[in-house]
C-alpha cells in the first residue's frame, strides 16, 4: 500500500468538494455527442453526486468519469478512466466516460503530446480514485459508526469488517460528497490492480462502428455557416490582394474578406506557428458552394521580407529567423550536404574522439537524409466557433487546447472566463493539431460575420498549408581499432530548420571517444512535431548505422547492441546518458527470443532495431521477403517496455499503428517543394500505406514490470524505419539512406 | 438549384441543392447523417464511402443528380442496432484507433462480403485498398473482415 499527500491536483479537489458540498445534483454541459456511453438510458440515476473532477456517482451505482485529455486515437479516452477506476474500486461494466471540457482548474496537463498523457496523468487519475473511495468509506464509517479502517470496498461496494454491513457506493454517495476530501490517501499495490493492466474496449467503439457524431467536422449548429480559407500558393508568398469580383454573386456565398491571424505586433507562443498570416476567408451556406466559390476567388501574393521574431517558448525567449525566398527541395539538399562539411555546435563530447579516430584501423562514415512530411490526418483541419456577446464557444479537436485558448484570448480580446472550449475527438493528430491556427481562425471569422461558424480546410489545403515534419541530415562515423572494437563514435546531425540530435542517447555512454554535433538551416516553410519528433529520424539513421557497423565487425546486430549496452551499463562514459542501459537490453533480448532471431528461414529477410524515446523502450524485428520484384512485409515482431501496462489490447492496436505508420512513411512519405510549393497537395500523389502494403502479421510483447507507466502513441515508430532498411538491406544487398525507400516506379530485388 | 428525391436508409429525402453537388456533402450538410466522412475529395481514401444499390462508392465525387431511384444506404443505415456483422466484428476485434476512417473502412467491408462472402486475404487486400487508415489499423481491419466473413456463413 503506498499512502501519497494529495496535493496535486488539489486545487480540483478544493474546488469540486466546494461545488458539492450541498450534495446537490450538479448539472453538466457536457457536449451532445459524448454524452452516453451506454444505451440504457433507463439505467441511468436520479441524481449525481460529484466527488471531485473527475468523476461523479450516481444514486444507482453507475460511475461517470471524466477523460481530461484529449483523444486522438491513442486510447486515453479508456486507459485514463480504467485508472480512476480502479483505484475507486468499481466494476468497469457500472463506469460511463465521458470527455472533459478544457477546465485548466480541475485537471492538469490536458495535452496530446510526447506520448506523456498516462505517465504525466498516471498520480493524478490514481488519486482521483482512490480520495473518492476513501470520501465513501468515510461517509459509510460515519453511517455505520465504525472505524474507516475497518470499511473496505469491493466492486462498488461498501463492507463493513464485521460482514452486518454493507452498502453500495450508489447509496452513500450522497454523504460522501459532503466529506472533506482526504488530505492523504492510500493507492493500491499494483499486484492489487483488477482493471489496470486488463484489456477493455474503446469506449467510443460503438459510436464509431454507427456514425455518431464524434469528430470537430460533425458539429451542426443552427445556423451555422461554413468558411474556408484560401492561402498564398507557395511557402515564401504573402498575401497582397483578392478580387473576389466573380466570387461575390455565386449561390450561397454569404461573405469574401482577407483575415490577419496574429497581429502584427503580437509575440508569438510555442504553438502559434503560421507561415500564411494573412488568408483570404469565403463564407457560405454549404460545403460545396464555397468549395465552388474558393475555385472562382483570385488572390494576389507578393514575396515577404526576411524577419526575425522573438517567440516564447514556455517561458523561455527565443529568436526565430524566417528568410525570405522561395525553397526547393533539391537545394535543401545541397545545403545540407554542405553544412555537414562545416564545423557545428559541439552537444557532446566524451574522451578524445580527434585522436581515437586518427588512430583508429577502420572508419566506417555513412550519410542519412529525410524529407520534410506532411500529417495527412484523415479528418481534414477544421474548427467551430460561435463568437457572441463577448463570449466565444470553440468545439473541435485540438491538441493542446490550454494554449490555444490564451493565443484566442490575446488575439480576440475576450477574457479566458469567457472562452469555452470543448474537446471532440481528433480524426488523428501525430502532431498537427497542436498548432491551432485554425481554431483560431475560426473565432475571428465567427466574430466578423456574427454568426456560428464551420471553418473546414480542404484536403489540398491541409497538405499545402501544413506544419511539417522537418527535413533532417546526419552523418555518422564510427572508428573500429585493429581488434575491430569500437573506438570512437561520431555524430553530427542537422536539419531545415530544427536539429534531430538527442547527444545523450545511446550509444553515448557505451563508447569511450564520442562527439556529438549539429547544425540548423533556416527556412520559411512552417514545421512542428510530428509524431515522435527528430526521433522519428535519428532512430532511422542511427540504428540503421549500427547494422552497419556490426556488420563490418563481423557481430550479429543484436549481439553487438547488447554488448555496447554491457558496457553502458557496468562502465558507463559519461554522466548524462538519458536512456537505462538495463531496460534497453530487456528490450532487444525479448525481440531476440520471441522473434526466434538466429533460426533462419528460406527466402525470409530479417532487420532489427531498437530505440529509447518518450520515456519508453522498443525493440523490434522485421521479417521481409520479395514477391514480384516487390518487398512485402510478413512479420514484425516488437518488444516494449512502456511500465505497467493500462489496457495491453489497446496498447497493441497503438504499438501496430506505429509500426504500420512507420513502415508507411519510411516506404512513401515525402513531401517535395519546388518554389517554395507543396508538390504533393492530396493523396493521388502523396503516397499513404495501403492494406496491402502493411505486416501481414505484427506481434507485440510487453516486458512486465512494476515500473510506472510511460508512453506508447510514438516509442514503436522511430525504430521501425532502420528494422526496415537493415531487412531491405538483407534482401537486396543495398543500404538504404535516403528516405523515402521506395520512389514512384523503382523496383526492389 | 434542383428538387431531389433520395433514397436514403430506407427512407426518402428530398434535397434542393446544385445538382453538381457531391452526395457527400448533401449527406453531412443538407441531411446531417454525418457519418460519412470528408477525408479527400477525389475518391483516394474511402473514408466517404456509401452503398449505392448495395455496391461502395465514393461518395465525394458522386453528383447528387447521378443518383436517381438508386438507394442509398450510409453508415446509419447499415444496420438497425449497429449488429452488422461488420459491426460486430469491428468491435470485436477493437480495431479502431482516432476511428474517422473506419465508417468508410466498414460500408467497404460490407459491401465486399456481400458481393464475396468467402474472400482470400488477398481479395480483401484488393477491396480494401481504397481505404487509408492513417492510424495504420490495416491488421486489425483485415482481421475484423475475416471474423465477420466467419461469422457470417456459420
Amino acid at each position: 500500500m503506498t499512502f501519497v499527500k494529495t496535493k496535486i491536483g488539489r486545487r480540483s479537489f478544493i474546488k469540486t468538494t466546494s461545488l458539492a458540498s450541498g450534495g446537490m445534483l450538479l448539472s453538466f454541459n457536457w457536449l451532445a455527442s459524448c454524452k452516453m456511453t451506454r444505451e440504457e438510458v433507463s439505467a441511468l440515476p436520479n441524481e449525481w453526486f460529484k466527488l471531485n473532477g473527475y468523476l461523479k456517482i450516481g444514486d444507482n451505482g453507475l460511475v461517470t468519469i471524466m477523460s481530461p485529455n484529449p483523444e486522438g486515437g491513442q486510447g486515453v479516452k479508456t486507459s485514463m478512466p480504467m485508472i480512476v477506476a480502479d483505484e475507486l474500486d468499481v466494476d468497469w461494466k457500472d463506469v460511463i466516460v465521458e470527455q472533459a471540457d478544457l477546465d485548466t482548474d480541475a485537471f492538469t496537463r490536458q495535452f496530446i503530446g510526447g506520448s506523456q498523457a498516462i505517465r504525466r496523468g498516471w498520480e493524478s487519475l490514481r488519486m482521483a480514485g482512490a480520495s473518492a473511495r476513501q470520501m465513501l468509506k468515510e461517509a459509510a464509517a460515519q453511517t455505520w459508526q465504525v472505524p474507516t479502517q475497518e470499511i473496505t470496498t469491493e466492486a462498488g461496494v461498501l463492507h463493513h469488517k464485521s460482514g452486518d454491513q454493507s452498502m453500495r457506493y450508489g447509496e452513500m454517495a450522497s454523504k460522501a460528497a459532503k466529506i472533506p476530501v482526504p488530505e492523504e490517501v492510500e493507492l493500491k499495490d499494483s499486484k492489487d490492480f483488477n482493471i489496470i493492466g486488463t484489456s477493455r474496449k474503446n469506449v467510443d467503439g460503438p459510436k464509431i462502428i454507427t456514425g455518431k457524431p464524434l469528430f470537430g467536422s460533425d458539429t451542426n449548429r443552427e445556423g451555422m455557416l461554413i468558411a474556408m480559407i484560401v492561402h498564398p500558393p507557395a511557402f515564401g508568398l504573402k498575401l497582397k490582394s483578392i478580387d473576389d469580383s466573380a466570387v461575390k454573386g455565386m449561390p450561397g456565398i454569404k461573405d469574401v474578406f482577407t483575415l490577419k491571424v496574429f497581429n502584427d505586433n503580437y509575440e508569438k507562443t510555442f504553438f502559434d506557428t503560421r507561415t500564411f498570416n494573412d488568408v483570404a476567408v469565403i463564407v457560405g451556406n454549404s460545403t460545396w458552394e464555397v468549395m465552388n466559390a474558393k475555385k472562382a476567388l483570385k488572390i494576389e501574393c507578393e514575396p515577404i521580407e526576411s524577419i526575425t521574431e522573438t517567440r516564447d517558448r514556455f517561458g523561455n525567449k527565443w529568436e526565430q529567423h524566417t528568410p525570405s525566398g522561395l525553397e526547393n527541395t533539391d537545394s535543401h539538399y545541397t545545403q545540407m550536404e554542405a553544412m555537414a562539411n562545416r564545423p557545428a555546435t559541439i552537444q557532446r563530447k566524451d574522451g578524445n574522439p580527434v585522436a581515437a579516430f586518427q588512430k583508429a584501423a577502420k572508419i566506417i562514415e555513412r550519410t542519412y537524409t529525410a524529407p520534410f512530411l506532411a500529417h495527412n490526418c484523415m479528418e481534414p483541419m477544421n474548427f467551430f466557433a460561435h463568437v457572441k456577446d463577448g463570449k466565444a464557444e470553440l468545439i473541435g479537436p485540438l491538441q493542446k487546447p490550454e494554449f490555444t485558448e490564451q493565443t484566442l484570448s490575446a488575439r480576440t480580446g475576450i477574457p479566458l472566463e469567457n472562452i469555452e472550449i470543448k474537446m471532440t475527438r481528433l480524426g488523428g493528430g501525430y502532431g498537427r493539431r497542436s498548432y491551432a491556427h485554425w481554431a483560431i481562425e475560426a473565432a475571428l471569422i465567427s466574430q466578423r460575420v456574427k454568426a456560428p461558424i464551420k471553418l473546414i480546410y480542404t484536403r489540398e489545403d491541409d497538405m499545402t498549408d501544413g506544419v511539417y515534419r522537418p527535413s533532417y541530415h546526419a552523418k555518422f562515423r564510427a572508428g573500429l581499432d585493429a581488434n575491430n572494437n569500437l573506438i570512437a563514435f561520431h555524430v553530427k546531425a542537422g536539419g531545415i530548420p530544427e536539429s534531430p540530435l538527442a547527444a545523450n542517447r545511446f550509444p553515448a555512454g557505451a563508447v569511450d571517444n564520442y562527439l556529438a554535433e549539429d547544425w540548423t538551416i533556416d527556412s520559411n516553410l512552417t514545421i512542428g512535431s510530428f509524431r515522435a519528433p527528430r526521433s522519428n529520424f535519428m532512430a532511422s539513421a542511427e540504428q540503421s548505422f549500427l547494422d552497419e557497423v556490426a556488420e563490418a565487425i563481423g557481430k550479429d546486430p543484436i549481439d553487438f547492441r547488447l554488448e555496447l549496452l554491457e558496457r553502458a551499463k557496468e562502465n558507463p562514459i559519461g554522466e548524462n546518458n538519458d536512456y537505462e542501459a538495463d531496460r534497453l537490453v530487456g528490450v532487444l533480448k525479448l525481440v531476440q527470443e520471441k522473434s526466434n532471431w538466429g533460426t533462419s528461414e528460406a527466402n525470409v529477410h530479417r532487420g532489427v532495431s531498437a530505440y529509447f524515446c518518450h520515456n519508453s523502450y522498443a525493440a523490434q524485428v522485421l521479417d521481409l521477403v520479395i514477391e514480384n520484384n516487390k518487398p512485402v512485409v510478413q512479420k514484425v515482431t516488437c518488444a516494449l517496455d512502456c511500465g505497467v501496462v493500462v489496457n495491453p489490447d489497446g496498447a497493441k492496436n497503438m504499438a501496430e499503428g506505429g509500426i504500420v505508420d512507420g513502415i508507411g512513411n519510411a516506404f512513401y512519405g515525402e513531401l517535395t517543394i519546388k518554389d517554395g510549393v507543396p508538390e504533393k497537395n492530396n493523396f493521388d500523389t502523396y503516397r499513404m500505406i495501403r492494406m496491402s502494403e502493411s505486416p501481414k502479421e505484427i506481434d507485440v510483447h510487453f516486458v512486465e514490470n512494476d515500473i510506472d507507466p510511460t508512453g506508447l502513441g510514438e516509442p514503436t515508430f522511430p525504430p521501425i524505419f532502420a528494422a526496415l532498411a537493415n531487412a531491405l538491406y538483407q534482401a537486396t544487398g543495398k543500404r538504404y539512406y535516403r528516405q523515402p525507400f521506395l520512389v514512384e516506379k523503382q523496383v526492389v530485388g | 438549384m434542383a428538387k431531389f428525391n433520395l433514397k436514403i436508409n430506407g427512407k426518402n429525402h428530398e434535397v434542393d441543392v446544385d445538382p453538381s453537388t457531391p452526395m457527400l456533402w448533401v449527406l453531412r450538410d443538407h441531411l446531417k447523417l454525418i457519418g460519412t466522412k470528408y477525408g479527400c475529395g477525389i475518391a483516394q481514401c474511402g473514408s466517404c464511402t456509401i452503398h449505392l444499390n448495395g455496391l461502395a462508392v465514393r461518395s465525394c465525387m458522386l453528383m447528387v443528380s447521378a443518383i436517381g431511384n438508386q438507394e442509398v444506404t450510409t453508415i446509419e443505415g447499415l444496420s438497425e442496432n449497429g449488429d452488422h456483422p461488420v459491426q460486430k466484428a469491428w468491435l470485436k476485434v477493437d480495431v479502431p484507433q482516432c476511428g474517422y476512417c473506419q465508417a468508410g473502412q466498414i460500408m467497404t467491408a460490407a459491401a465486399l462480403l456481400e458481393q464475396n462472402p468467402n474472400p482470400s486475404d488477398s481479395e480483401i487486400e484488393m477491396a480494401m485498398n481504397g481505404n487509408i487508415c492513417r492510424c495504420g489499423t490495416y491488421t486489425r481491419i483485415k482481421k475484423a473482415v475475416q471474423l465477420a466473413a466467419t461469422d457470417t456463413n456459420s
